[in-house]
């Protein structure tokens, strides 16, 4: 007899469930809003994808073997990602994280057991990201340092699963694709595999529409490092969202929906509230899909919640 | 009395790259207007539409929250450090 295998954490990463997003957001008429709850991954969040892919590349191309540490930057998800993939798979991991992440991810980290230099919170995402830079450059040889930033593996792994579920799921009906940018894998992985499936399914961008936000995750392009793997010109439109709006969209889904989402859940939702609110005026149809990264599970200590 | 603000770089273009300004005041809520006073481009990253610190805007004095010492009335003097740090929920350290 045959003994019944589990799943290990890689595979338990995606097949994210779409959820109905209708009821929260106002759609109405023909159009439909559906997301992606990517907080069902193993590690809490989308970033579990390219996590696992950019390690899993590395253990192909013997750049990460076990006597290497893993280093890279990170403002908190790809970080709890790499934490549990470095535990799993017997890797000691190095991350670089701004100083104000939120008290909920630091011990996240601490409990998985990973090594955290905290970098200025002045200097946000970017003084992680030099810092990593700065430690890789002094050694080299000791470290794998997939800088999700600059690894193709990021997109890809949108590129291999999150394009392919939405389009499956959405039975090809998929018209209008919705994301939040940080890195830009989400985008342009899940992005180029629809377009390529039907050409006329727009790509919308979401970014803070200010450099100094409260949008966990997200990048203000015109005032950041820009990924490398990210091209600003790939999506039709890019549509600025406030920290504020998020905040609103995150209180009536919890209250409508019953689904606490994080900051840049919001912030998509938020977006595609209005893509959705657009194709009923023109009295279109449409099937909105955006992507939820994670849940408000590291948010819950924000003051956000008890306002208006 | 002259207190150092802390500006994040990402506000510095609107603090003429300056990475801290020296201002004078008794209180937190002193100390921030007298910097939007001098820096107007700072005001609405800062504060809302009626006068609050945004929400996820955390100040500290030195090492504490204002949230804990009174917020806009915490006390400030003379050597102290007052950052601005974009809040996702953290403590500065
Ligand atoms: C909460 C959250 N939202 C959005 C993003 C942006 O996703 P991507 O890096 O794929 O652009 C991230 C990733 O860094 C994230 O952690």
């Amino acid at each position: 007899m045959a003994l019944a295998t589990g799943k290990d954490f890689i595979g338990l990463v995606g097949h994210t469930p779409l959820v109905d997003m209708s009821h929260v957001v106002s759609a109405g008429g023909d159009v439909r809003v559906v997301a992606k709850a990517e907080w069902t991954n193993p590690g809490g969040s989308v970033k579990d994808r390219p996590a696992a892919r950019m390690i899993l590349e590395g253990e192909r191309g013997v750049r990460l073997t076990k006597d290497k540490i893993i280093l890279d930057a990170t403002s908190g998800n790809t970080g709890i990602a790499y934490a549990c993939l470095a535990a799993a798979r017997g890797y000691r991991l190095k991350l670089c994280v701004p100083a104000n992440i939120s008290p909920e991810r630091k011990h996240m980290l601490a409990a998985l057991g990973a090594e955290v230099i905290y970098t200025s919170a002045q200097e946000g995402s970017d003084g992680a990201i030099r810092e990593a830079r700065r430690l890789f450059d002094e050694d080299p040889e000791r470290y794998y340092y997939p800088d999700q930033y600059g690894n193709d593996e990021n997109w890809r792994a949108h590129y291999a699963t999150t394009g392919p579920e939405i389009w499956e799921e959405t039975g090809g009906a998929v018209t209008h694709f919705v994301a939040t940018v940080g890195t830009g894998g989400t985008l342009m992985g899940t992005g180029r595999f629809l377009k390529e499936k039907n050409p006329s399914i727009q790509v919308i961008a979401v970014e803070p529409d200010s450099p100094f936000h409260g949008l966990e995750g997200m990048k203000h392009m015109a005032t950041s490092i820009v990924p490398k793997i990210y091209d600003r010109g790939f999506a039709g439109e890019t549509l600025f969202v406030s920290t504020e709006a998020a905040h609103a969209a995150i209180r009536k889904t919890a209250r409508k929906g019953g689904l606490l989402v994080g900051l840049s859940s919001g912030a998509a939702l938020t977006a595609a509230e209005l893509v959705a609110g657009r194709l009923i005026k023109a009295r279109q149809r449409g099937l909105v899909v955006t992507v939820l990264p994670d849940n408000a599970d590291k948010y819950l200590t924000e003051r956000f919640w008890k306002e208006a | 009395m002259p207190v150092t603000i802390l500006i994040p770089t990402v506000l510095r273009q609107y603090t003429g790259n300056q990475a801290t300004v020296a201002v004078d005041g008794k209180t937190v809520g002193d100390t921030l207007q007298n910097l939007a006073a001098a820096h107007p481009g700072l005001k609405t990253h800062i504060f809302t539409d009626n006068g609050k610190l945004r929400s996820f805007v955390n100040v500290f004095v030195n090492e504490d929250d204002i949230r804990q010492k009174g917020d806009m009335n915490a006390p400030v003097k003379n050597g102290d450090e007052v950052s601005i740090v974009p809040s996702i929920a953290g403590g500065r350290r």
